[in-house]
């Protein structure tokens, strides 16, 4: 191996994990504050890359349509909820950002659909209708679970990856799609060369880790979010509503996941079933760095992009067994380090 | 002890099945498929829904079983007879490696381990040269005897339901034992379980090869049923769907994994045959429709299907009194006053900045009743803590009859005959208070878990069950016996952890705060209890706040202060002492 071909990998290598690392930090994120393991992470990725691409290419994608659905389905739970104590504003605020929103995009989305948009209207589109999802996804399968244990998030969890793996076929097909670059444009320093498209990965990931980290530090969402986190009951007593940090969480999850998929859908074809593999990836990051701790998880994601670089250049046919292996010594590391404490369980 | 005869019907319903007349070939290969997966369900029923560890990667050791027989046999032309042992070692040992990683991770991180290696797992069976890669391996014999051989899915039938009803009995015979109430004390933590001598890894590590035993044999059947094997089936998504399998059925219930199994293979089934022809165009509809009723299902019974059907049935009266007659071989007493049972030397407990237990020494001596007492936060608790061995101690040394103990785990000191009860209940609420009292008595019974599977423990085990009552007769609960542990009030489930405490056979007792919760009468039994108890030569060591209760029972207090010992001595001198006052009441003004 020569110093090109390493530097190569290396720069591949960064590229992915500084995706894994978005996507670990959402989940970081979304666990944190709901308790839920967000397997349809991966969705979000595919989604978002899939609306972008079809937008670019002149056709309506399905997503749209889906958004609506969910948000109807949020607007009936939120009315079923209610049923004892309606009242007009409660109706028309649940109405406004579950139904009328959703329509407004898909109107939208039509028009725009129609006339190859500009990128950055298919990049907003996009981003706007899986944050859409997101929030509804989560008013309609994880809130009514919010009180049950990690295992039941879990599986409902598993269920929804399976139901929107599944519409992604419906919607996307089972052909590969692949979007148009972001930033074009590429220049090169001594062997290496940049593609604006890398550079963008690299500039909004850092972007998000600082949007992140001041977030949760100075805001007072932020510390709301991540009080739930601690603790859910304290957290209503003290006037925190955790419904709201749920849906920030979903929020932010579902923007970050779209985003991962927009920045990379120029680079690599992805199908409607590619996102369940990078949200894993993104998941090694996420368990190596604990769960809990940020910049532990960039970091880890960093490396499980140069192992899957580098095991994709030796050894590519075991390239996955290895990327999902290499959380066995961590987890053996982890287990040997774990404190005897007692958790109480419910 | 539960009837047998609902089994036997089962058995006879199933084994008729396939006579009668008219019966489509296809529903005995669906009924082949359920009882594939009810063997995989059954093991995550006791592994996720019993001892409270989620795996998605059941799949992979279906898989170890499916690969191990189907390469020995065709490769290697072995009887698929002899492969059957080979597959369940080879899940087993598997298990063994994997569990050791596994189980000793905590909440979260156990389901995304197993998440992790079970897809590590499934590239690897897609990827090995001598498993045939993505295709697989084909041309694997049937199963035969003698020259029958077992071709059509009709024939295989019987092996597979045999298998399903055997392992079903074993496991429940399992859960019906000592070995079985570790188990399913395992999901309440481990603290308690540990402190009457349950070594909390090995149990995990138990149920995890049970369950990976369980799903090689389901591996087995399969390569056999099939005739080959691919990856696919052993994959992330198979995985995911037995956890579904067993969370439909009810993840506490043997039956409700083989219940589930048959649900989630039927509807499985009817959506890919009929969804089609209702929603035409490309695509997984079934997929869709299969996820969301998996989030719908969660939102309306949590508690999967099985305890709901169970909830129409009359209720089961109470079981079997045991027969108190039988005893268990008691410790022999340390004779006389005097001598020192229980030795505190400086002890020390340091959290990060905060000093806990400052330097703390007394002593305990046999026949005596010391009450450890001071204000909130005074590290009472944790000097508790500090002799059960839960926390080890930043410096000094704690003795057991001249023995020092420091560095010893939970599961040896109640060995030295040191047992406890503790300021939050711990216990098991789903089981009842017979079952919970008897797993203080686990030290004293010594069946394994192949025995108790295979019921060659009864004998031990109505020793144990005898003790549990004795002692639950003892305290006074004989009425509550068969009722669930949860059922009870808090203050009767404190004297319940007495009587698990008890059946140590100790010879030093530790109780924290045994009186919070009880009633003026039931303080006094209490009181009763524990001078008799000292009267037939044990040791009691009582953290408690009701100053009236200790005053009239201790022989000897000890006040602790922020951690510091600020005075000992006879409940009269404890009494007048200024210091002592000043903690509980500040300066006089």
């Amino acid at each position: 191996m020569n110093t090109t071909i390493m530097l190569f990998l290396v720069q591949d290598g960064i590229t992915n994990g500084a995706i894994y690392a978005l996507l670990g930090l959402a989940l970081v994120l979304v666990f944190a504050v709901t308790r839920v393991i967000l397997i349809p992470q991966g969705e979000f990725v595919t989604y978002g890359a899939l609306t972008y691409a079809s937008l670019a290419a002149g056709q309506m994608p399905g997503t749209a349509k889906l958004a609506l659905a969910l948000g109807i389905g949020a607007f009936a739970f939120d009315l079923f909820v209610a049923r004892k104590a309606l009242h007009g504003r409660l109706i028309v605020r649940s109405a406004l950002t579950n139904i009328v929103l959703p329509a407004i995009v898909l109107a939208l989305t039509v028009y725009f659909a129609a006339q190859k948009p500009p990128v950055a209207v298919s990049i907003a589109l996009s981003l706007v209708i899986v944050a859409m999802i997101g929030l509804y996804l989560y008013r309609v399968a994880f809130q009514p679970l919010a009180h049950t244990s990690v295992l039941v998030l879990l599986i409902a969890s598993v269920g929804v990856h399976l139901a929107l793996q599944g519409l992604g076929l419906l919607f996307f097909g089972a052909e590969g799609q692949r979007g148009p670059a972001v930033l074009s444009g590429a220049f090169t320093a001594g062997s290496l060369r940049f593609t604006g498209q890398s550079l963008t990965v690299y500039g909004i990931t850092i972007a998000f880790i600082v949007a992140l980290w001041l977030f949760f530090g100075l805001t007072l969402y932020g510390k709301a979010l991540r009080a739930t986190a601690v603790n859910r009951l304290g957290a209503r007593l003290v006037g925190i509503r955790t419904t709201l940090s749920g849906q920030i969480a979903f929020l932010l999850a579902s923007v970050i996941g779209a985003l991962s998929g927009i920045m990379i859908v120029p680079i690599t074809t992805l199908y409607y079933d590619s996102g369940f593999l990078i949200g894993l990836k993104g998941f090694v990051a996420a368990i190596i760095g604990g769960l809990v701790s940020y910049p532990l998880t960039a970091a880890a994601a960093l490396v499980v992009g140069l192992v899957e670089a580098f095991s994709s250049f030796y050894a590519s046919n075991y390239k996955e067994v290895i990327v999902f292996m290499l959380l066995i010594p961590v987890l053996l590391l982890r287990s040997l380090a774990a404190p005897a404490v007692e958790e109480e369980k419910d | 002890m539960q009837s047998r005869l609902p089994i036997i019907v089962f058995a006879a319903v199933m084994a008729v099945i396939p006579f009668v007349p008219g019966m489509p070939p296809f529903w005995i290969v669906l009924l082949d498929n359920i009882g594939l997966a009810a063997l995989v369900a059954m093991g995550l029923v006791l592994l996720t829904g019993v001892g409270g560890l989620t795996s998605f990667g059941q799949a992979a050791f279906v898989g170890f079983g499916a690969y191990t027989t189907a390469v020995l046999s065709t490769a290697y032309g072995l009887s698929p007879w002899l492969t059957l042992p080979l597959s369940l070692l080879v899940s087993g040992s598997l298990a063994v490696l994997l569990g050791l990683i596994t189980v000793r991770l905590s909440g979260h991180y156990l389901p995304l381990g197993t998440l992790a290696w079970g897809l590590g797992l499934f590239y690897l069976f897609s990827k090995l040269e001598f498993l045939g890669r993505n295709d697989g391996i084909s041309a694997i014999p049937p199963l035969s005897i003698g020259t029958f051989k077992m071709l059509s899915p009709g024939s295989i039938y019987y092996a597979i339901w045999v298998a399903v009803i055997l392992s079903a009995l074993l496991t429940m015979n399992l859960l019906d034992s000592r070995t079985g109430r570790a188990i399913r004390a395992l999901r309440r933590g481990h603290v308690a379980a540990e402190a009457f001598g349950v070594h909390t890894p090995r149990a995990k590590l138990l149920v995890f090869i049970h369950a990976a035993v369980l799903a090689g044999l389901s591996g087995w059947l399969y390569a056999h049923l099939q005739r080959a094997v691919n990856p696919t089936p052993f994959g992330a998504q198979a995985g995911i769907e037995y956890l579904f399998i067993a969370v439909v059925g009810g993840a506490g219930y043997v039956w409700g994994g083989v219940l589930g199994a048959a649900i989630v293979v039927v509807l499985k089934e009817v959506l890919q045959s009929y969804l089609p022809l209702i929603l035409p165009g490309s695509g997984q509809v079934e997929t869709i429709v299969f996820g969301i009723m998996l989030v719908a299902l969660l939102q309306l019974a949590p508690g999967g299907l099985w305890p709901w059907l169970m909830s129409f049935l009359p209720e089961r009266s109470g079981g079997k009194k045991p027969d108190t007659s039988l005893k268990l071989e008691q410790r022999p007493r340390a004779p006389g006053h005097s001598s020192i049972l229980l030795q505190v030397d400086k002890a020390r407990k340091q959290f990060g900045g905060v000093v806990a237990v400052n330097n703390v020494s007394f002593d305990v001596q046999a026949r005596e009743i010391v009450a450890l007492i001071g204000p909130n936060g005074a590290g009472k608790s944790t000097t508790f803590n500090l002799i059960t061995g839960v926390l080890s101690a930043t410096s000094g040394s704690v003795s057991v009859l001249g023995k020092k103990v420091d560095k010893a785990p939970p599961q040896e000191i109640v060995k030295l005959g040191i047992s406890r009860t503790f300021q939050h209940v711990k216990l098991v609420p789903d089981m009842t208070v017979l079952e919970n009292v008897a797993i203080g008595a686990h030290l004293r019974g010594h069946s394994g878990p192949i025995a108790s599977m295979l019921r060659l423990d009864r004998a031990d085990e109505a020793k144990l069950l005898a003790e549990a009552a004795r002692q639950i007769e003892r305290v006074g609960l004989a009425d509550q016996m068969h009722q669930l542990a949860g059922s009870l009030s808090l203050g009767q489930q404190r004297i319940v952890e007495i009587a698990r405490a008890l059946c140590v056979d100790p010879m030093l007792l530790l109780l924290d705060e045994p009186a919070a919760g009880l009633r003026h009468m039931e303080k006094q039994q209490l009181a009763k209890l524990l001078r008799d108890l000292r009267d037939g030569g044990m040791s009691v060591l009582l953290v408690e706040h009701d100053m009236g209760f200790v005053m009239n029972l201790a022989d000897r207090i000890v006040v602790l202060d922020f951690g510091t010992k600020i005075a000992e001595g006879t409940p009269a001198t404890i009494k007048t002492n200024p210091e002592v006052i000043k903690a509980y009441l500040g300066v006089a003004a």
